[in-house]
Parts: structure tokens; sequence; C-alpha cells
């Protein structure tokens, strides 16, 4: 038994350093904050700098019209706007179908040794390289037909976004409550359309959410773009034809020498950064006010 | 919910619905076997070519009758990027997940937080579009250039005359790139922290920072470090802003020795060389060749990464993340 | 830097001068009447919210030196957050406000001249479930109190870590293997370990809300014992929803309902001869 005067002696022998130890919290405190502020600051800047030098770019014209000579004053992206809208959008075609019933899957049939494989290994697809994909593609698509062409950048990008879909159907299927499916069962309603009709539609907004949000990502996919649809000036001629893309075609007008080139650069990232940030806030706010959280998903940027 | 009519359905149906939906499920599989074999026959070529001097080689000519394929220059590059990176970008994503989750007041929280997820959204190739035009200049006048003055002749790695299209602007913008995924992670990890551990510490008493280190670094550590082999999967994979920034150097003047040299990495020279190179030639083989040695490697540290943050969060019910 | 070392010394003479303070009971300092003597800690006026709802409102208690001092009352009736008020933890809460004053030897605990890490220490706490650090060994919990408060001769960090699991009868069982983790002890055995915890940091007074509330019969009665061994040097305030047990343990019992005192008085006297309508029912078990 530590008596009270043992107390007494062993309270001799604290050194408490309360002052040290409160100027060190402080200090890390401030050093903490730091960071945050240091990571503001780059996002401040892009932003503030493709709004400056890209709303000067922009006009009916720019958004409308093919890309004029090179180095010279003039012309648009109208092909890679019509681009982009292409790809993503017949990329859904493939990759939500395929998504959506993974993500069924898994989150119905999938507590098991298989169910697990899948989920990790679909984790690990989530973050490939994205230009290696593109690599799969050439070889899969342009190699075996011989151009490049539209049909390759779609098969390049719907596996860019299938993980991403799968991953979110089967989160959004969970937050659905067992009730649902019991009171079906319990009805003797089939199990696929049990599925179907009522867990699908209560999981609506939260299969919106994956979509939308792997829209963005794939919207600013670059690197699978070089080797499946190759870049053109021309607006679409064909599946089997080369195409253009935003991302592709601020790539290509950074690499040129001119002024007007990093002009029409700047209008480009300036129309992609909207159609990407219009997507990812309003996902915020049509998932937050269902649900009143967000949905746990990491969507990292296009590569 | 307007009623619906439901008929019972038809139970074999149902078995059609579960095999489609288990295809569906295991394409992601197919598709990753697929990936390995391709990459791994269109690379056959340069195999058997260089053989192992490919991964030890360094000189890198695509000339007809001159060929020579080394890609060890890049795949140093890909490690000394990512690797600067990391070291940079790591301490920050834990000082802002420490203020996410210890520190920030709660009307702080959510903007914060989404603020943060905003950064992941941009788009690749703006990130190296605003490091070409606006960011590398800055590096170049601040810091870069008063480096090289003070320090060129003495220290090696900041030798050379600076131009910002370097390694280290390549670093630096990678690390922005790959906060947001280390930091929303480890933040994640940071509140699954049960309270109890703080109130204990609080208890002896301790500061804030002091709870910190007693209750929750311990307890998270190890889903920390998985949440940054993460962000170093990221950043390895990383293509568009790197192209961008590292100034497309290739054979041995390729080796990352000095910051402000200009580098390559796997990913970079892939994306740089690609349109010369004529289809079905060495050349193609050989980029297809650094792009499974970047798929390895890839692969490798994500599976790594995965297994470290499943297992953390599985063993303390944190919140539903992969 | 002559500030800091002002600083530093202001802190010293303080944490000396609260030293003295600890022990001695018998002089009266400030506050105190010749009454209060015999009183170790002292509550006035506490009220405290959280969230907008009030728990506590406005109670006043004392507590005697070298006793045991239980407080029952139904659910809800905040006598938890009313021990949490005692060294300063509810403030932790989100959104927590309180206003009052706790004198441990006559000296305001919640007096603005010191950062509350200081008071913290003062006053050892018990949670109801286990909550060891589970990267740390057995000896490694014992002493994290006192590495962080300054202490760094090795020699009597041991006496110190040996004392304290002999008083909480665990030394015996782990005293071959104290390298091992906190976390392979049984729920028992961890409970104790985070009273010995608790009183590594030399506190004068012990808080325990609920200790034995997760524990099997067998180990509840091993902390029983304990704190029936511990109030021959300790002041133990303990918070119980078993009756039994506040029976068995206290000497001084204090009812509490929807957030007031209600009675108070020794142990024998509140569950044998309740003076208030609503203890009677209570101890009688009408409600709980």
């Amino acid at each position: 038994m530590i008596t009270v005067e043992q107390r007494a002696e062993f309270r001799k022998h604290f050194r408490y350093n309360v002052s040290r130890r409160l100027v060190t919290d402080k200090i890390i405190k401030g050093v903490v904050f730091g960071c945050v502020v240091i990571t503001i600051i780059p996002l401040g800047s892009i932003l503030l700098e493709v709004f400056r030098n890209g709303a000067s770019a922009l006009s009916i014209e720019f958004l409308t019209q093919v890309p004029g000579a090179v180095g010279e004053a003039g012309g648009g992206i109208g092909p890679a706007i019509q681009g982009t809208l292409l790809l993503v959008g017949m990329s859904s075609l493939i990759g939500v179908p395929i998504g959506v019933l993974g993500g069924i899957f898994l989150s119905e049939f999938g507590n098991n040794r298989l169910g697990k494989t899948i989920r990790f290994f679909n984790d690990v697809l989530a973050e490939f390289p994205t230009i290696v994909i593109g690599l799969f593609a050439f070889i899969m698509i342009v190699l075996v037909f011989g151009t490049f062409s539209i049909l390759a950048g779609m098969f390049a990008l719907s596996i860019i976004m299938l993980p991403i879909i799968t991953r979110t159907t089967e989160e959004a299927l969970k937050l659905v409550p067992i009730s649902y499916r019991e009171a079906g069962y319990a009805l003797g309603i089939k199990r696929w359309t049990i599925i179907m009709r009522i867990i699908l539609s209560s999981a609506k907004s939260g299969l919106v959410t994956g979509i939308m949000l792997s829209v963005a990502r794939i919207g600013g996919e670059t690197a699978p773009l070089i080797f499946t649809i190759l870049g053109s000036s021309q607006f679409f001629s064909g599946f089997d034809q080369p195409m253009d893309a935003l991302p592709l075609r601020i790539w290509r007008l950074s690499l040129l020498p001119y002024d007007t080139a990093a002009a029409q650069g700047w209008g480009a990232a300036l129309v992609l950064i909207l159609i990407v940030l219009a997507l990812n806030i309003g996902v915020r706010y049509v998932f937050l006010r269902k649900h009143g959280r967000s949905l746990h998903v990491r969507i990292t940027g296009g590569g | 919910m307007k009623p619906i009519v439901l008929k019972r359905g038809s139970p074999i149906f149902d078995k059609v619905f579960k095999i489609g939906a288990a295809v569906a499920a295991t394409y992601v599989l197919a598709i990753i076997v697929l990936i390995v074999f391709q990459l791994s026959t269109g690379s056959y070529p340069i195999w058997t070519k260089e053989g192992i001097y490919f991964l030890t080689g360094s000189d890198w000519n695509s000339e007809q009758d001159r060929e020579i394929y080394g890609a060890a220059p890049y795949v140093m590059g890909t490690f000394v990027t990512a690797g600067l990176a990391m070291v940079i970008g790591v301490p920050i994503s834990i000082g802002i997940a420490m203020f996410l989750a210890e520190l920030a007041p709660s009307f702080l929280r959510s903007p914060l937080s989404f603020i943060i997820e905003l950064l992941a959204a941009v788009p690749s190739v703006i990130y190296g579009l605003w490091g070409l035009f606006v960011f590398r200049l800055y590096l170049k006048d601040w810091i870069e250039t008063p480096l090289n003055n003070a320090f060129g002749n003495n220290v090696w790695f900041f030798s050379g005359t600076p131009f910002g299209l370097d390694i280290f602007t390549a670093s630096i913008v990678l690390a922005i790139m790959i906060i947001p995924t280390i930091s929303s992670i480890s933040r994640e990890i940071m509140l699954a922290v049960p309270n109890s551990q703080r109130e204990a510490a609080y208890m002896l008493g301790a500061t804030k920072f002091e709870v910190f280190k007693l209750a929750v670094i311990p307890y998270s550590k190890s889903g920390l470090i998985g949440a940054s082999i993460l962000g170093l999967g990221r950043a390895v994979g990383e293509t568009m802003a790197v192209t961008m920034l590292i100034g497309n150097a290739t054979g041995p003047n390729a080796f990352p020795v000095s910051l402000f040299q200009p580098g390559q990495t796997m990913s970079s020279i892939i994306a740089n060389e690609f349109s010369e190179a004529t289809q079905g030639g060495l050349h193609i083989a050989a980029l297809i060749g650094v792009g499974l040695i970047l798929f390895i490697v890839a692969i490798v540290i994500n599976i790594a990464a995965h297994l470290l943050v499943a297992r953390v969060i599985k063993s303390h019910e944190g919140a539903v993340l992969a | 830097m002559s500030s800091y070392e002002n600083m530093e010394g202001h802190y010293m003479s303080e944490l000396q001068e609260a030293d003295k303070m600890e022990t001695v009971t018998k002089s009266p300092i400030k506050h105190s009447s010749t009454e209060d003597v015999k009183y170790k800690l002292i509550a006035e006026n506490i009220v405290a919210s959280y969230d907008g709802v009030v728990a506590v409102k406005n109670v006043n208690m004392k507590f005697r030196d070298k006793a045991v001092t239980a407080l029952i009352g139904p659910s809800g009736c905040g006598k938890t957050t009313f021990l949490r008020c005692l060294n300063r933890m509810h403030e932790l809460t989100k959104n927590a406000k309180l206003t009052g004053r706790v004198l441990l030897d006559g000296e305001d605990l919640y007096s603005n001249e010191q950062d509350p890490i200081i008071n913290r220490r003062k006053i050892g706490m018990v949670f109801q479930k286990p909550n060891p650090f589970p990267t740390m060994s057995i000896y490694d919990n014992v002493a994290a109190g006192l590495k962080l408060n300054g202490l760094r001769d090795k020699s009597i960090i041991e006496q110190i870590v040996k004392g304290c699991l002999e008083m909480v009868y665990l030394w015996d069982e782990v005293k071959d293997d104290l390298k091992k983790p906190g976390m392979s002890l049984s729920g028992g055995q961890q409970q104790r370990l985070c009273i010995a915890r608790a009183l590594a940091i030399q506190p004068e007074v012990l808080l325990m809300d609920e200790p034995a509330s997760a524990l099997d019969p067998i180990a509840t009665q091993k902390i029983e014992e304990m704190i029936t061994e511990l109030k021959k040097e300790y002041t133990i305030i303990i918070v119980t929803h078993n009756m039994q047990q506040a029976v068995r343990v206290s000497d001084y019992t204090g009812f509490m309902y929807l957030g007031d005192l209600i009675e108070f008085g020794e142990t024998k006297q509140i569950f044998e001869n309740p003076r208030n309508e609503i203890t009677a029912k209570y101890v009688q078990g009408q409600f709980g």
C-alpha cells in the first residue's frame, strides 16, 4: 500500500514540465494548421489560373469550331468537347451495366470467398496506372482492328470506370435496410424481382452518385487516350476513326510553343474543370441531402 | 413510392440473374488476367532481344540499326519521384488528418474535407498545365535557382542550371496530388480510434498533442502506413502531370542524379515516345515492356497497401472503405 | 528566454504549493470552514450540461478523506456527468458547459490560473469498460502517466509500478512477465491494470465510473476487496448502478435523480432509513 506520505515523496520526483509541454502543444497545433494551409493554396492557385487564363479564350466559336492552323489564333475545341461527351457516354454504356451487376452480385451474393477475392481485385484495378490500361486497349483493339479508334478509347475508359461503379453500387445497396428484402421474401417474390424493383429503386441516389463520380473521373483521364483515340482535328467520323477529347487536346496544346496554343489550352482546361467540378459538387449535394452523410468512397482524379 | 405491381417472377430467371451477376463480377478478374497476358506477349520481343539488360541497362536509342533499350533510368526515375513525393506528402497528409480528426472545430470539418476532396478531383493534365505555366516558374525562381547558386557546386543533387522542368518540380506536384488520398484515409483511421483511449490519456494529464501521441498514433500506426503506401501506388502510376513537368530526358542522362535536371519515369517515357514508335516494331515492344514493369510495381504496392488498410479497418470497425 | 523561465518558475512554485495542499488535510485553507476540515474534495454548485441538455442541476457534495462515497441513481440521473466534473473531464465532451467549483484540499480545480492538464493529474479515473493502451505492455501501461509527467528515474518508476500493481492485487499474477501486452489479460485483470495506471500518477482521489459493470462476479468481488483496502489511504468516489455493491463497499452514499442530489448521508442510513420518499422508492427497487 502506497501511503499518503509515500505519495508525497513520489510526487517530488515529478518534473511536470508543464510550460514546455504546453508550448510544444501550441507549436504542433500551428504546424498542423500550416499543413492545411499549404494544401489549400495550390488548389486556390489552380482554380484561379484556370479561370483567369481560360475565361478570355471562351467564346461560342471556341466551343464549337474545329482547331485552326497550328500557331494561329482562331479555331476551337469543338471536336474535343464532342469527343469527351461521346467517349464518356459510350463508355458508360459498357461500364455501368457490368459495374452495377457486379455490385449487385457483391452485395447480395458476395459474402463468401469468391466475393472477397473479387472485391479485393476490384479495388486493386481501381488504382491501376491508367496508362497501362491504355496500352492494354491499344493491344486488344487498335492492333487487332488496325486503326486508332473511339472504340479503343471506350474500351479503356470502361475498364477504368468499372471498379468505381462496382464499389459504389455495392455500398449503395448495402445501405438499403434488410427489412426491405425480408418483406419481399415474405411475400414470396423471387429474388431478382426484389433486387431489380425494390432495392435498386431505394438505392437510386447512391447509384447515381457512383455513376457521376466515375464519369467525372474518366472525363479527366488523358493517358489511356494517347494510344487509343490518338486525337484528331475533326468531328466524329465513325467508331473506327480517331477522335479528339478535352484532356488530350489540352496536353497536345501544351506541347506547342505558341502563346495562342497555350491560351486555347487554358480555355479547354476551364471547360474540363467546370464539368468535373460540377459533377463532384453535384454529387455531394444529391447524396448528402438524401442520406445526410457522404458516400464513403475514395475517387481519385485522372492520371 | 408508387405502388408497384409485383409479379412473382419465374424461378429460372432468378438463376439466370444470379449467374449474370456473377459473370459481371468476375469480369474484373478476367480483365486483370488478360492485361498480364497481353502485356507479356506484347513485350516478348524486347525480352528476347535485350534480356536482363532491359532492366539494368540505361542506353535508349530507337533509331533503326542502332536500337538498344535499357529501362533502368526510368524505373529509377519512378522510384525517385514517387519517393520524394512521399517524403513531402506523407507528413503533410498526416498533419491534415490530425487537424481534421482531432483539432478542427466542427463547423470547419465538412468544408475542409470537401476542399481536399476537390484537390483529388482535378484531372492530372490540369495539374500538368498549371505546373508548366505557373508553378514551375515560382519553384525555379524561389527555390531552385537560390539552392543551385548556393550549393550547386558542392551538393550533387542541387547541380545543373534549373529551368523548372525537372525531377524536383515533378515530385512536388506529385506530392500535392497524393495528399488528398493519404490524408482522407488517414483521417478515417484516426477517427476510428475509440474515444475511451483518448480519455485514458487525458486522465493522466496529457496535452492534446500528447493524447495524440499516446492514444491515437499507436492505435492507427499500421493503418497510416497502409494509407501512405496507397499514396505511393498513386504516385507510381501517375502519368500526365509527371510527363508534362519532368523534362523528357532519355538514356543515361535520364538517371535521377540531380533534382534540377530533367528526368523520366516509366509512365512518362511511354507517354512521351508513343507517337514516335512505329507500330509492331521493337520500339513499341520496349514501351509495352516498360508498361509491364510499371504494372508489376504498381500492383505489388497496391496489394500490400490494401492488405494493411483492410486489416486495420476490419479490426477496428471503422468507416466503410476499401 | 527569460519569459519561458518565468513561466517554468511560476508553474514550479504553483506545483510545489499544490503538492503541499494535496497531502495536508488538517489546516483549513481559503474558503473552507473548520467544519469542512475532514473533507478532501468539495463540489460546490455544480451545474453541468452538454449539447444544451442540463445533466447536473446545481449539486453540492462533500467527500470525506480515506472513505468511499458511492453515487447511485437510475440511468440518466447525471451521476456519471457529475463524476466527470470532479476531474475536469466533462469539458472534453462536445458542447459542454459547466459552472461551479471543485475544491481539492481547499484549492479550486477550476480556477483559471492553471491549465487543466495539471489538475487532471491530481485525480485518477477508472472507466466503465477497461481501456488499457493496446500497443503497450503491462509495465508500460502503468508507467505511461509517469513518463508523461516527467519522471525519469528508472528505479522510482519500477518502485511505483510494483507498488501500484500490488495495490490492485495484480502483482503476483503478472510479475513474471511484465512485458506481456496489456491486452493479453482477462477483462477483470485489464480493469485492475487500468486502476493501477490511474494510481501510478499518485493522486489523492480516485474516481470510478461503474468499474465492475462489465465484469463477471468473481472479478467484481476482487475489485470490491481492493476498494476496501485502498480506502485506508485514498479518497474514493464510485458511481454504481448496483445497490448491493454500494452497500458492500461504501461509507457514504449520494442518491441522484434527474440531475439533482436528492439525498446524501451514511450508506447505512440511506439504505435502511432513507429520509426522502424518492430515495426510499429507489433503494427498495421500485424503479431503476
